[in-house]
C-alpha cells in the first residue's frame, strides 16, 4: 500500500494500462461480467470522490447522489437531445462521436462542480448534523427540479441515451478518481484538509484557509461524482429523477462507511464488494434490501471504524514528504 | 381573503401532523443529540398498525364509531412506543458512546430496515386505509370550508401537544428530561436514571408519530411501506427550523413548514412544492443556523 503512495503516478499508468487492456479484450470476456465491473467501476470513483468530502474534510455530506444527478443529466442532454435537435452532431462517426461524449462528460462534470460550489458555500456556517441535513436537502431540490423540468423528461426521465460507455472508461475513471484524491490528501496543500478535520480551530490558527479546503473538496467531490452520473447514464441508457434521490446519497455514505472514513483503499474494497455482493443477493428479490440495511446495522455496532479501519490512513499521512519551501 | 383563510387552514391541519412527528425528532435530538431517521419510519408504522388493528376490529360492514377510532388510536401509539422503546434497546443502546456519526448511520440503517422489511413482509402495493369514522362530513366553519377528519387532526394534534407540554414541564419524569437534555453527565449524577429517561423519551416520541400517522392515513387514505420516507424528512426539516432541541420550536416549525407548503402549492411554484421545504430550510440556517426558537450556541475557543 505504501507503494502505491510512493509511486502514485506509476501507478495511475499502471491503473491507465489496465483499463486498456480490458477494453482490449472486453469482446472476449462475458458481457455480465464487464457490466458488473463497469458498474463496480463508477462506484468506487463516486465513493471515493465523497470520501474526499466526508473522510479527509470531515464535512458530512448526504447529497452526492444530487451532483451524480447534475453529471448524468447535463452529459445526456449533450448527447442525446442536442443531437435531436442539431443535425450536425446526430451525424456523427463513432470516433467523433466518443469525442464528444468525453467533452459532454466533462461538461457534465463542471456542472457539477459548480453544484458542489453552490453547496460548499453553507459549509462554512454550518457543520456536522446540520450540514448533513443542508446537503441532503440540496439533493433533494434538485431532484424535485429535474422531476418538474419537462424538456429533460420530467418524472420518466430521459430513455434512450446512447450507450457510448466503454469499459475503458470505467476503469480509468475509477483509478484517476483514486490518483486525484489520493495523491491531493498527501500534497501539502491537501494536508489543510485533513488539518480541517482534525482541528477546524487548530487549522486556522496556523494559516490554514479552512474555507477554501472545504469549498475545493466539495468542488473536486462533485466534479467527480459529475463525470461519475454521465458514465452512468451511457451505461444504463436510461436515467430518472428517482434514481438520485436520498437512497442513492445514502448508498455512497454507506459505502464510504463501510470502507472507512479517510481510507481510499478501505472505500476502494467495500465499494467493489458490496457491487458485486448486492449483485449476487439479487435472486433474493425483496430480501436483498432487507439484508443490506441489516447488514449496515450489524457493521455500525461491530466494527463502524470500517473494513480497513485506520490502516492506510494514518500511515499515508506519516509517509508524506514534505516538499521544501 | 376567503380563499386565504381557506389555504391558511389547510396549511395548519397539515402542518399539524408535521408537528407532531417533529416533536419526536425534536425531544430525541435535545437529549442525544443524533437525528434519528427511523422516525419516519414509526410514522408508516403506526398507519400500518392502525391499518390491521381497525380490519380486525372493524370488519366489513360494522359501524364505525368514535370509541373505536380512540382506541384503535391508543393502541397504535402503544405499539409505536414499545417499538421505539425497542430500537433504542436493541440498536442504539450499544452505540451510546460512539461517534454521532456512527448513530447517525445505523438510524439510516434501522430507517431502511423497517421501509424494506415492510415492502417483504407487508408488501409493497398501496392499501387503502379503512374509514374507521366513516366518510368525511363537511363542515363550514365562517369562511372556511373542512371536514370532520380535518377538524380531528387539529383536535388531536393540540391536545397531544398539550398533554406533552404538561409531561415536560409539570411532572418529575419531564424534569428529569430537560435535565438530562441539558447536561446528561450532570443529571446521572444528580441521581436521575439517564437510560430509563431516554427509553422514555423514546416512547413519548413514538407514539406521537404513530398518532401523526394514523391521522395522516384518515385523511390521505392510502398507505405504503415508503410513505414515512418524504413527512419524516420535512418533519425534520420543521425541527431545524423552529430550532432542533426545542419543544414549542418543533410545533411552531412544523405549522410554519405546512402553511407555507400549502400555498407554495397553490400558486405558480406548485411543481416544486417539495423543494420549498428544503430550500426554506438552506436559507434559514444560512441566516439563523440555531433555527426560529433556538439559541445561538457560541463557540468557545
Amino acid at each position: 500500500m505504501a507503494w502505491f503512495s510512493r509511486h502514485s503516478r506509476l501507478a495511475l499508468g499502471m491503473g491507465l494500462l489496465v483499463a486498456g487492456l480490458l477494453q482490449m479484450f472486453s469482446g472476449y470476456l462475458d458481457p455480465y461480467y464487464m457490466r458488473i465491473l463497469q458498474i463496480s467501476a463508477i462506484n468506487v470513483a463516486l465513493a471515493v470522490s465523497l470520501n474526499l468530502v466526508n473522510g479527509y474534510t470531515g464535512q458530512f455530506s448526504l447529497g452526492h447522489a444530487g451532483f451524480m444527478a447534475v453529471g448524468s443529466y447535463t452529459a445526456a442532454g449533450l448527447t442525446k437531445l442536442l443531437p435531436e435537435a442539431v443535425p450536425f452532431f446526430a451525424e456523427l462517426q463513432p470516433a467523433s462521436q466518443q469525442i464528444w461524449f468525453l467533452i459532454a462528460t466533462l461538461l457534465g462534470g463542471c456542472a457539477a462542480a459548480v453544484c458542489g460550489f453552490v453547496v460548499g458555500i453553507p459549509s462554512l456556517r454550518l457543520r456536522g448534523d446540520y450540514l448533513a441535513i443542508v446537503t441532503l436537502g440540496f439533493g433533494e431540490i434538485i431532484r424535485v427540479i429535474l422531476q418538474s423540468n419537462d424538456t429533460l423528461g420530467g418524472a420518466r426521465g430521459l430513455n434512450g441515451i446512447p450507450r457510448l460507455t466503454t469499459p475503458f472508461a470505467c476503469v480509468a475513471l475509477a483509478v484517476i478518481s483514486i490518483y486525484i484524491c489520493g495523491t491531493l490528501v498527501q500534497s501539502t496543500y491537501g494536508l489543510g484538509f485533513l488539518a480541517t478535520r482534525d482541528d477546524e480551530i487548530a487549522a486556522e490558527s496556523v494559516g490554514v484557509n479552512t474555507t477554501r479546503c472545504k469549498v475545493n473538496a466539495f468542488v473536486v467531490g462533485a466534479f467527480l461524482a459529475g463525470l461519475a452520473g454521465s458514465l452512468n447514464a451511457h451505461l444504463l441508457t436510461t436515467i430518472n429523477p428517482s434514481h438520485f434521490g436520498f437512497l442513492k446519497s445514502v448508498e455512497i455514505v454507506v459505502l464510504v462507511i463501510l470502507g472507512g472514513m479517510g481510507s481510499t483503499y478501505g472505500v476502494v474494497i467495500a465499494a467493489v464488494v458490496m457491487t458485486v455482493g448486492l449483485e449476487q443477493l439479487r435472486a433474493l428479490n425483496d430480501w436483498r434490501m432487507v439484508i443490506y440495511s441489516l447488514m449496515i446495522i450489524l457493521f455500525m455496532l461491530v466494527r463502524p471504524q470500517g473494513v480497513m479501519g485506520t490502516l492506510g490512513v494514518d500511515k499515508a499521512r506519516a509517509k508524506t514528504k514534505r516538499k521544501p519551501v | 381573503m376567503d380563499s386565504f383563510l381557506q389555504q391558511l387552514y389547510n396549511g395548519l391541519s397539515l402542518g399539524a401532523i408535521y408537528a407532531l412527528i417533529a416533536l419526536g425528532y425534536t425531544m430525541v435530538y435535545g437529549i442525544l443529540r443524533f437525528i434519528n431517521f427511523a422516525h419516519g419510519e414509526i410514522f408508516m408504522v403506526g398507519a400500518y398498525v392502525a391499518y390491521f388493528l381497525a380490519g380486525w376490529f372493524l370488519p366489513d360492514g360494522a359501524a364505525s364509531s368514535w370509541l373505536m377510532f380512540l382506541l384503535i388510536l391508543m393502541l397504535s401509539m402503544a405499539i409505536c412506543a414499545l417499538l421505539g422503546i425497542g430500537i433504542e434497546w436493541t440498536v442504539y443502546r450499544p452505540l451510546r458512546n460512539r461517534p454521532r456519526l456512527t448513530v447517525l448511520i445505523t438510524a439510516i440503517g434501522v430507517s431502511l430496515f423497517l421501509q424494506y422489511g415492510g415492502q417483504t413482509f407487508i408488501g409493497a402495493d398501496p392499501k387503502a386505509f379503512p374509514k374507521i369514522l366513516g366518510d368525511p362530513v363537511q363542515v363550514n366553519m365562517g369562511p372556511v370550508t373542512t371536514n370532520n377528519l380535518e377538524l380531528l387532526v387539529l383536535v388531536i394534534t393540540l391536545i397531544l401537544m398539550f398533554a406533552l407540554r404538561f409531561f415536560v414541564m409539570k411532572t418529575k419524569l419531564g424534569k428529569a428530561m430537560r435535565a438530562v437534555s441539558h447536561n446528561i453527565q450532570a443529571s446521572s449524577l444528580m441521581g436521575i436514571n439517564n437510560d430509563q429517561v431516554i427509553a422514555v423519551t423514546f416512547a413519548v416520541g413514538s407514539a406521537l408519530a404513530a398518532a401523526g400517522g394514523v391521522l395522516y392515513a384518515m385523511n390521505y387514505p392510502t398507505i405504503d411501506p415508503l410513505m414515512g420516507l418524504l413527512p419524516g424528512l420535512k418533519a425534520f426539516v420543521a425541527a431545524v427550523l423552529g430550532g432542533i432541541g426545542n419543544i414549542p420550536g418543533a410545533a411552531l416549525g412544523g405549522l410554519i413548514l405546512g402553511v407555507v407548503e400549502t400555498f407554495a402549492a397553490g400558486s405558480v411554484v406548485s411543481d416544486y412544492k417539495d423543494a420549498i421545504a428544503f430550500g426554506l430550510l438552506v436559507l434559514l440556517l444560512l441566516f439563523r443556523p440555531g433555527g426560529l426558537l433556538g439559541k445561538a450556541t457560541v463557540e468557545k475557543v
